[in-house]
């Protein structure tokens, strides 16, 4: 039992942050904040990547003298484009969310759907 | 020369024009590099396209490294398929494009419109014709970011709370098909789907897997918009600039609906799918869609909205062909891409040019236009019916194939339901009817004329081609059964 | 806070050290941790520093928003173009071995070119990101 708790300690630590980032989507209503939630998700989601390619008694994957076993060189390198398109998605949204206080004058979900729903 | 490198121009020539159109300084140009290169594009797919009709795959290897340590691309009719029917849309957009968006959108902007509207092209081609899973999450990305950018540019401030939710939602389906990708690659240690083919049967127990497969269902299935994950699509259709309503509308869930097809049949051989209560879950869902959407499109009064909710219905029906699991339910699918694609584009171009001419979409803004614009009504009309299935229209093939599907596994009630649906259609469709034909003008709109040319020709292409291929369908449904049967054989 | 003194200084003794470990990071992508997305952001921190000491219209005098926009599009078409090389000269599109005569050195000098490429898009779209924000509470 401690085994399984303990030997898996990564995959905990994914699924505790990437609930938190999930919870944070659905539950607050400050566009940022959702924003913030995305990336916390997405976040949990790199963490899984980069701890799947670890392996046993291996350095980071750069060619050095004197070490023989490397980690995973592939998920890192997937880890890299998907950073650059979480920045990517976190940067589009932060432009929508300014452009949107420009329109509406509030950045909270509730007030946007009264004005939306008053009109 | 070109001919080897075929697949790779299709993605690489919107890949190239898309920096040059950003710093273009007048619209009319970036208008005219656009066009050019959209058209480009469709006769390399269609080249593509004659070069697998006969049943032989290309596999192109990027980069000279061999499959499956490098990206390869895999062409089969069914990828050719999709690639013909994006780039055309694409292509029949473009000439409309000109009137439409130098009405809707700040003349400054406009190149860097038609930039996003490359890039977009870029990502949904590159979807249809990579073989590598994680390419496909990369050019999934590429063309959702794109189509937020490009949501968020329509004229009314509830476009950029639409592209909001859309991104918050695109972005968590896409990351869920990561964490699948993740998964399945840290079982098997390969991204290539047909290396993939071949190794996961041997994993098929771990729960792994199976977990791998749910959330790469869901992931398609957002992007997707079957219901209910479908709650994007209305406000991100309604306003949208017209030209990208009729592209995305008549591409992007056509290109994910591919992108299930692919992972369901070729990722994971269909033998792991009829393990999984999947069969059972896209039939209900896809026939809850259907009801559902068809329901809530009668209610609409904004016509974008409406035909919004119409296309969440008719995706229901593409769920539900491949629920049923059998060639022929397949070929119902394959075949509805096609047809779908034309007669939505068709029947969005239609709504553009009234809205082009009256600067609204509310039905209410609408009366008696019919009398006065008669070729776009005509167009409207001939669409809506092929939209509702009537005999003689491209519509009406895919019902046959869907409800043939249904009458050969014996499942009457979902025979029942697909006419149900037809007749929820004729509800909604004669609703606009009524509206433009019917009523006395307001006098507001008592003045307008009919739509420009440059509007009016690629909307009666369309319908045209709804009309030929509702008549001639050996092309469409030949290519839909080779497709459909390539799939089912390739279960181990 | 361009009166402050100390923020003035302390930015003018950092702001080439960071550019210097911009390049560092950008031309040792393949010996070490880097590349062109890590380069460009650095990069960009030291231009976004200055502005944040300096002012926007200084920054702007630097850099105008213009040649931003033709660095950004440069830096696809160098990536792409490298591509298109390939092809031309005979192998599939990015197909690096084909750019010289051993495969090794045609290897080199792909990876330094793209990555050259991406860093040059990655750090001048930051920087338009950032001064598009900054700018926009003026109007």
């Amino acid at each position: 039992m401690m085994e399984f708790v303990l030997g898996h300690y990564n995959y905990w630590i994914v699924v505790v942050l990437m609930m938190a980032g999930f919870y944070t989507v659905i539950s607050r209503g400050n566009l940022i904040k959702k924003i913030a939630g995305l990336n916390i998700f997405q976040v949990s989601v790199f963490l899984l990547y980069i701890s799947i390619g670890n392996v046993r008694d291996g350095t980071t994957p750069i060619i050095a003298q004197g070490f023989q076993h490397y980690s995973n060189p592939l998920t890192h390198v997937l880890i890299l484009t998907a950073i650059v398109v979480g920045v990517a998605t976190t940067a589009l949204g932060l432009a929508l969310i300014v452009r949107i206080k420009e329109a509406y004058g509030s950045i909270e979900e509730e007030d946007i759907h009264l004005q939306d729903n008053s009109l | 020369m070109i001919e080897q490198h075929l697949s790779i121009l299709l993605v690489v020539i919107p890949l190239l024009a898309a920096p040059i159109t950003a710093i273009l300084p007048r619209a009319r140009i970036a208008w005219l590099l656009t066009l050019l290169i959209t058209w480009s594009c469709l006769l390399l797919a269609v080249w593509q396209l004659q070069s697998v009709l006969d049943g032989n795959i290309i596999s192109y290897e990027l980069g000279g490294w061999a499959p499956p340590w490098g990206i390869e691309y895999r062409i089969d009719t069914l990828n050719a398929f999709v690639a013909v029917i994006v780039a055309a849309i694409a292509a029949i957009t473009l000439p409309y494009a000109l009137r439409s968006v130098e009405q809707e959108i700040d003349p400054r902007h406009i190149p860097l419109f038609y930039t996003a509207f490359l890039l977009c092209l870029t990502g949904l081609l590159g979807i249809t014709l990579t073989g590598d899973i994680f390419n496909l999450f990369v050019f999934l990305e590429i063309s959702s970011l794109s189509s937020y950018a490009l949501i968020s540019m329509g004229r009314q401030r509830q476009a950029l709370t639409a592209a909001f939710q859309y991104l918050v939602m695109g972005t968590i389906g896409a990351t869920f098909l990561l964490i699948g990708i993740g998964l399945i690659y840290s079982e098997t240690g390969t991204l290539n789907m047909l290396d993939l083919a071949g190794r996961l049967p041997s994993v098929f127990e771990l729960r792994t897997v199976h977990t791998a497969f749910a959330f790469i269902m869901i992931g398609v299935a957002l992007k997707l918009a079957l219901f209910p994950l479908h709650l994007w699509l209305p406000n991100a259709y309604t306003y949208a600039p017209t030209v990208i309503t009729i592209f995305l509308a008549a591409t992007a869930t056509k290109v994910a609906i591919y992108v299930m097809l692919r992972m369901v049949y070729t990722v994971f051989s269909i033998g792991f799918a009829e393990d999984t209560p999947l069969n059972e879950m896209f039939m209900l869902l896809g026939v809850i869609g259907v009801l559902f959407a068809s329901l809530s499109a009668i209610y609409q009064t904004n016509s974008k909205r409406l035909l919004a909710y119409s296309s969440v219905a008719q995706i229901g029906y593409m769920v539900l062909g491949i629920g049923f699991g059998s060639v022929l339910g397949l070929t119902a699918t394959i075949v509805h891409i096609f047809n779908h694609a034309l007669m939505k584009a068709a029947l969005f171009m239609a709504v553009g040019a009234l809205i082009y001419r009256v600067g609204s979409s509310h039905l209410r803004d609408w009366n008696g236009l019919g009398r006065q614009m008669p070729w776009t009504f005509a167009a409207l009309v001939i669409a809506g019916l092929s939209l509702i299935g009537l005999p003689g229209t491209a519509g009406f093939i895919s019902k046959w194939y869907l409800v043939s599907a249904a009458v050969e596994q014996q499942n009457w009630l979902i025979a029942f339901i697909i006419l149900v649906g037809s007749l929820l259609a004729v509800v909604y469709v004669w609703k606009m009817v009524e509206v433009l034909f019917f009523r006395d003008a307001n006098t507001s709109t008592a003045e307008t004329r009919e739509a420009p040319l440059l509007l009016l020709v690629p909307t009666w292409l369309l319908v045209l081609a709804n009309l030929y291929f509702g008549f001639n369908t050996e092309l469409t449904v030949d290519i839909a059964r080779s497709a459909a049967s390539m799939m089912e054989a390739s279960a181990p | 806070m361009k009166n402050n003194l100390i923020l003035r200084i302390t930015a003018k003794l950092l702001i080439p050290f960071i550019i210097l470990f911009a390049l560092y990071v950008q031309f040792h992508g393949d010996f070490g941790p880097g590349g062109g997305f890590q380069a460009g952001v650095i990069f960009s921190s030291a231009f976004i520093l200055y502005t944040l000491v300096y002012g926007l219209e200084t920054a702007q005098q630097i850099i105008p928003l213009r040649i931003l926009q033709i660095l950004a599009s440069l830096g696809v078409l160098i990536y792409i173009g490298t591509g298109v090389v390939a092809l031309l000269l005979g192998g599939e599109f990015l197909n690096y071995s084909v750019l010289a005569d051993a495969q090794i050195t045609g290897q080199h000098i792909g990876i330094l070119v793209i990555e050259l490429g991406v860093g040059i898009t990655v750090a001048s779209v930051m920087i338009m990101i950032f001064f598009s924000f900054a700018g926009r509470g003026r109007q």
